[in-house]
């Protein structure tokens, strides 16, 4: 892989955005994290584990699959699929957590705490948590959990303790403060899983690193199957952390295009959706400096999509660099679409998505009418929707 | 000499030290804030810390964390804070008011533009809580240029070589985090406080005032006795929190009363 591209630089910056913007009281416990980080990551015995966990426990590699039937409905470009749903608890959440549980583990830490919105990090989080013999705390906002019930079971079941935030908008925002005021207080036995590429540094680094397997693999794989890249990537856009895992690695291959895709939710103009890049303003959140969906006196707005992944008003700093660079480009989906691409996956392909995936292959769907026939689509279809049936359904009007 | 200097200075001369009680900004509504502020000061306030409520406060406690969204339901902005300032600076020009908020706020007014309003309103002081120190320069440039002094936070785990860079850029005083977690945790090592206090002087000239977990007489004495001046906060935010509207200001007032003669003892 060329390297021309080097961001972040030590301070966790990317250009403007990124970097640590936390209270004192953390900085001491994120500057231990970049520099265990910063050892491990070039150590070889922890990245061969690492490799042998996604392997042997996670079921990678994940396959690209040719969704053949619906791109010849469709009628132009051909869509690619790189399966993350076939991952271990059908995400491709696990990626991080198994690398991050496996730091913890190095550092000494027992304890790991975690924040989740739809609960797929969350799981990500216990299930780890249960594979290593660590302790598990997961923050949850109360709503979410009302919205997510079978997913709070799962983490139950999984032995971790699931505690409901009541303060804010009780989402995904106010349990990463949640955790966050934890980890401060607990740090030197905790470890705090960040479930996408935000927060401080060095989060949104090792996060990214954690989730390029995906890119780093599509490239192997494209090689070996078409013997060509894709003209294309198309990934969903919440914080960002499976986008960024498959557009890394792409970076400085200027052949192929990106497209990170938000939730327009009921429309942009509605006011009700969370398209940070499309329609927010840079600020400082949750320890980074990105774009944000914020009111003009600089308090952050709640957030509106079908999908609880995508629900968040901030949006992972890296994008925020590439969006301004033009190296990639952000568009909506909106709750309907989404909606009506999971139907089509479903029938068309036998394959039922998630809903947050879903806009990635709304979106794809959209442009591949418009293009050649072999022009190659890469969508990364970033988890499965069994979890999703019961808002699928009730949004369809189905009571089961 | 700032309003912050000559406070510590006389506080100095009479062997006192300063109490600096905090309160949110709007909280429980706003037209109770500046008459908060001038019963803060007749009970004995030497500096008010007023907190600028932000949707989503990382490093505050719950109690705090209520508070800003109580003051948040009425649309609180940094602007209106800033007005509350200028509102109290008609009939009190000695008190110094060091507000204490995120960042993101202050960046959505921008860092010139906010500095300058809050000088013309009388702010002497700011604390942001999420600027560390190699994350804000132009911020401290706009703060210098407007004779605002810049107030850091200091806490048990930084470590000697952050302790220069803060003491290089902290103006006014600096906050010490007296214990880890957020605001109006429990627990208070007062060894522990002592120990890190001896430390943190012989890099800090400027006075060094300890907050988070004083929540009494008791705490609030023993603080007092290690450092130049007690911050406190929750507690105060509690006392708001729970009193019937009509009694806030006996209720705050009454505890500040207790804090400012155990402090004076």
């Amino acid at each position: 892989m060329a390297k021309n591209y080097n961001l972040p630089d030590m301070q966790g910056h990317f250009g403007s955005y990124g970097g640590t913007f936390v209270a004192e009281t953390l900085i001491a416990a994120l500057e231990e994290l970049r520099d265990q980080y910063e050892y491990y990551r070039n150590d070889v015995a922890f990245q061969q584990e690492y490799a042998r966990e996604l392997k042997f426990y996670v079921g990678r590699p994940s396959p690209i699959y040719h969704a053949k039937r619906w791109s010849e409905l469709l009628g132009g470009a051909q869509i690619l699929l790189k399966r993350e749903d076939l991952n271990h608890t059908g995400a491709h959440k696990i990626n991080n957590t198994i690398g991050q549980a496996l730091l913890a583990k190095r550092m000494g830490k027992k304890r790991i705490i975690a924040e989740t919105g739809a609960g797929q990090h969350g799981v990500a989080s216990a299930t780890v948590a249960a594979r290593y013999g660590m302790e598990c705390v997961v923050y949850m906002g109360s709503e979410d959990m009302k919205r997510q019930a079978p997913n709070v079971y799962r983490m139950k079941l999984l032995g971790a303790t699931v505690i409901p935030v009541e303060s804010g908008s009780k989402t995904l925002k106010d349990a990463l403060n949640e955790a966050m005021r934890d980890w401060v207080t607990n740090v030197e036995n905790t470890f705090y899983i960040i479930g996408t590429v935000a927060g401080p540094h060095p989060y949104p680094m090792m996060v990214r690193d954690f989730q390029a397997i995906i890119g780093r693999e599509s490239i192997l794989q494209m090689q070996e199957e078409y013997g060509c890249q894709p003209d294309t990537l198309i990934a969903c856009v919440g914080g960002g952390s499976n986008a960024i895992g498959l557009f890394y690695p792409y970076i400085d291959n200027k052949n192929v295009s990106m497209i990170g895709v938000e939730a327009a939710g009921l429309g942009i103009n509605s006011g009700k959706h969370a398209a940070t890049l499309l329609t927010g303003k840079p600020g400082v959140l949750h320890g980074n400096r990105t774009y944000l969906i914020q009111d003009d006196d600089g308090q952050i707005v709640e957030t509106h999509s079908i999908s609880a992944g995508l629900d968040y008003p901030g949006v992972g700093p890296e994008h925020a660099w590439l969006k301004d660079i033009g190296r990639a480009e952000y568009v909506g989906i909106t709750d309907d679409e989404a909606m009506e691409a999971f139907d089509m996956l479903c029938r068309y392909e036998g394959i039922i998505p998630a809903l947050e995936s879903s806009h990635a292959l709304a979106y794809a769907a959209k442009i591949a009418p418009t293009l050649d026939k072999d022009k190659l689509l890469l969508v990364n279809l970033s988890g499965r929707g069994d979890k999703d049936i019961d808002t699928v359904a009730k949004a369809s009007g189905v009571v089961f | 000499m700032s309003r912050i200097a000559a406070t510590f200075e006389n506080l100095k001369q009479d062997n006192k030290k300063a109490l600096i009680p905090f309160i949110t900004a709007g909280d429980p509504d706003p037209a109770m804030t500046v008459l908060l502020m001038h019963e803060l000061v007749n009970v004995g306030a030497d500096i008010i810390e007023l907190g600028v409520p932000f949707s989503d406060p990382m490093a505050d406690g719950p109690t705090i964390q209520r508070s800003y969204e109580r003051a948040l339901k009425h649309n609180i902005s940094l602007e209106n804070v800033l007005e509350m300032v200028a509102e109290f600076r008609k009939t009190d020009t000695e008190t110094p008011v060091v507000l204490m908020g995120y960042a993101n706020p202050v960046e959505a007014i921008g860092h010139q533009k906010f500095s300058a309003r809050a000088k013309e309103c009388g702010v002497d002081g700011v604390l942001v809580v999420d600027y560390p120190p190699e994350e804000c320069e132009e911020w401290l440039e706009s703060l210098k240029l407007n004779r605002i002094d810049a107030i850091f936070l200091l806490s048990p785990t930084t470590p000697e070589r952050r302790i220069q860079q803060i003491a290089k850029r902290a103006k006014g005083f600096v906050y010490y985090v007296s214990l880890k977690g957020v605001t109006g945790s429990a627990h208070l090592d007062l060894n522990e406080v002592a120990n890190k206090l001896v430390d943190l002087r012989s890099h800090i000239s400027i006075p060094i005032g300890v907050g988070f977990g004083i929540h009494d007489s008791v705490t609030a004495r023993a603080v007092s006795e290690l450092a130049d001046a007690v911050v406190v906060g929750s507690r105060i935010m509690k006392e708001i929190e729970e009193s019937p509207r009509e009694k806030i200001l006996m209720n705050v007032s009454g505890f500040v009363k207790v804090l400012r003669t155990a402090i004076d003892k």
